[in-house]
């Protein structure tokens, strides 16, 4: 057996086989693998939502609320009375979704603690950025409560 | 008739020599043979991970409309479905603790020198697939808890350089966390995973029986004085009686302390308060809470513990061939090793320092090293 291995025929066919067999291995992985790999699917992309209107109650009383921004999550701050602000509500760190602390007034995630001023900025805690900022647009109709927009700035 | 039908079967299986073999197997009698249990005990809750997930099955439904609502359908309708899916959380929660146990005394008592590298591979390659089980089955029942924790263990994969963008969307299964994300992870928790886990555990098992149970070296004379036990019958019935005990707490623990569902998940609510991975994953919680955010060299901070506990995870695998002390005797890397266990058990304490009082911490840390040199003393005394 040994002299029929060493023989140079022999062991091209072998090589041959294994590197046909390697070949056929390959074609099977490849598609299993790009199967797997889920694929880019393009989102309509949002450019600003309304996010109703100032009477809203979560509003009034946590004087926050989460709008949805197309697939993003969005903080919508009551400041004052007229100032309203938007920021991304996907904490910078990993991911979490943010909320707003009222009485320490920050924007702080809950997941690790990460804290933010009410211009969005980083101030302590791990987030390694600042969030996004969106405009607010109050739309006053007489003496109706105004709508809110919210839009890429 | 009964004889005949033995020896009909023999004749085909061969079955006498499965018996004849495992007539001969036999267990090392020393001060330590209490921690042979310990693996037995882990495959225990695995066989019970196994039966209890299949049940499960036939009602649950992966997707996102439908998820927890067939949760709350099992716990609240299905007869016993309470019973089940407790019985199916808690038993993952003491597997993986076993699990764990199992690691540290083969760890500690040096049983992974040769010729047991592999064998000491295949477990910690059992022990890494028994925490995918427990990440991905925890999104599962699509609550709150669930959605955060899969978005944050998700994102941590991005820290990978080069190809983290790449592996989020892959365990994603798109961009974000999603009615996507939770059919995939139910495809690698009920057929994925439980496909290499059984080439792994039947690796890890077969290996054990090939090469048998390591006597660690300051037992070596005792274990030669005293006579070893027959596994069959002897030690076989002191581990099946192990796990009717352990089958037991399961039913009370899952009657007094029936697993909470949480609320449903809400993609557009913010994290609420107090919110912790399960107690397993909290040494790293806690470690990622602590660094501040930041960048260096394009690399920002919270990727280097990420990095390091994969770095941490692969030294683990590798340890019988970096440990080179043949005589098995204590040396660097038991430090090493203690060092890395008390991290994690005081890192795991300080992320549950928010719920229980300070006092109680450190009166169970007192509790646990003074139980340490007791049984310290103990080995001292005997030597």
């Amino acid at each position: 057996m040994d002299a029929l291995e060493s023989r140079p025929r022999r062991r091209f066919l072998n090589y041959f086989l294994g590197s046909s067999l390697g070949a056929v291995v390959v074609s099977f992985l490849y598609p299993i693998i790009r199967f797997a790999s889920p694929p880019l699917i393009p989102e309509a992309t949002t450019n600003q939502v309304e996010a109703g209107d100032t009477s809203d109650p979560l509003l009034m009383t946590k004087g926050f609320k989460i709008v949805r921004f197309g697939a993003e999550p969005v903080i919508l701050l009551k400041v004052t009375d007229t100032e309203y602000r938007a920021f991304s509500a996907t904490c910078t760190h990993l991911d979490c979704i943010v909320g707003y602390q009222k009485e320490r007034t920050r924007i702080f995630c809950n997941c690790h603690g990460g804290a933010y001023d009410l211009n969005g900025r980083n101030v302590s805690g791990p987030p390694p950025r600042p969030l996004t900022a969106y405009k607010v647009n109050l739309l006053a109709k007489g003496s109706e409560p105004a709508k809110i927009v919210v839009s890429k700035a | 008739m009964i004889a005949r039908a033995g020896k009909w079967l023999d004749d085909r299986l061969g079955l006498s020599t499965i018996v004849e073999l495992g007539s001969h197997k036999t267990v090392p009698v020393h001060r330590y043979t209490v921690f042979y249990y310990l693996g037995g005990m882990t495959l225990f809750f695995f066989l019970v991970q196994v039966c209890t997930g299949v049940l499960l099955m036939l009602y649950y439904r992966p997707s996102a409309n439908e998820a927890f609502e067939s949760v709350e359908f099992i716990m609240t309708v299905v007869p016993f479905g309470w019973l089940i899916r407790s019985i199916h959380s808690w038993s993952a929660n003491l597997m993986v603790f076993f699990a764990m146990l199992h690691l540290a005394s083969v760890y500690f008592l040096k049983a992974y020198r040769p010729p047991r590298e592999l064998t000491w591979v295949s477990g910690v390659f059992v022990l890494f697939l028994i925490l995918g089980f427990g990440f991905s089955g925890y999104l599962l029942p699509w609550n709150q808890l669930a959605f955060f924790a899969t978005k944050v263990g998700t994102d941590i994969a991005g820290a990978v350089p080069f190809i983290g963008h790449w592996m989020v969307r892959f365990l994603r299964g798109g961009d974000r966390v999603s009615g996507g994300t939770l059919s995939r992870f139910y495809g690698w928790h009920v057929a994925v995973l439980p496909a290499i886990t059984c080439v792994f555990l039947g690796a890890h098992l077969a290996l054990v029986q090939l090469k048998g149970m390591s006597v660690p070296p300051s037992c070596e004379e005792e274990a030669g004085k005293r006579k070893p036990m027959k596994f069959f019958p002897h030690f076989a019935l002191r581990d099946l009686s192990g796990w009717l005990f352990a089958l037991g707490c399961l039913a009370a623990l899952a009657a007094l302390f029936p697993w909470e569902l949480g609320e449903k998940a809400d993609l557009f609510a913010p994290a609420y308060e107090n919110i912790r991975p399960e107690w397993y994953f909290v040494f790293m919680f806690q470690t990622l809470k602590l660094v501040p955010g930041g960048e260096i060299f394009g690399l920002e901070y919270e990727a280097i513990p990420i990095l390091l506990f994969g770095a941490l995870g692969l030294l683990l695998m590798l340890v019988p061939f970096l440990d080179r002390s043949v005589a098995g005797k204590g040396n660097v890397w038991s430090v090493v090793g203690a060092v890395a266990l008390l991290f994690v058990i005081g890192m795991t304490c300080w992320g549950y320092m928010s719920l229980l009082p300070l006092y109680v911490v450190i009166l169970s840390g007192i509790l646990l090293l003074l139980l340490a040199f007791i049984t310290r003393g103990g080995r001292r005394s005997e030597n």
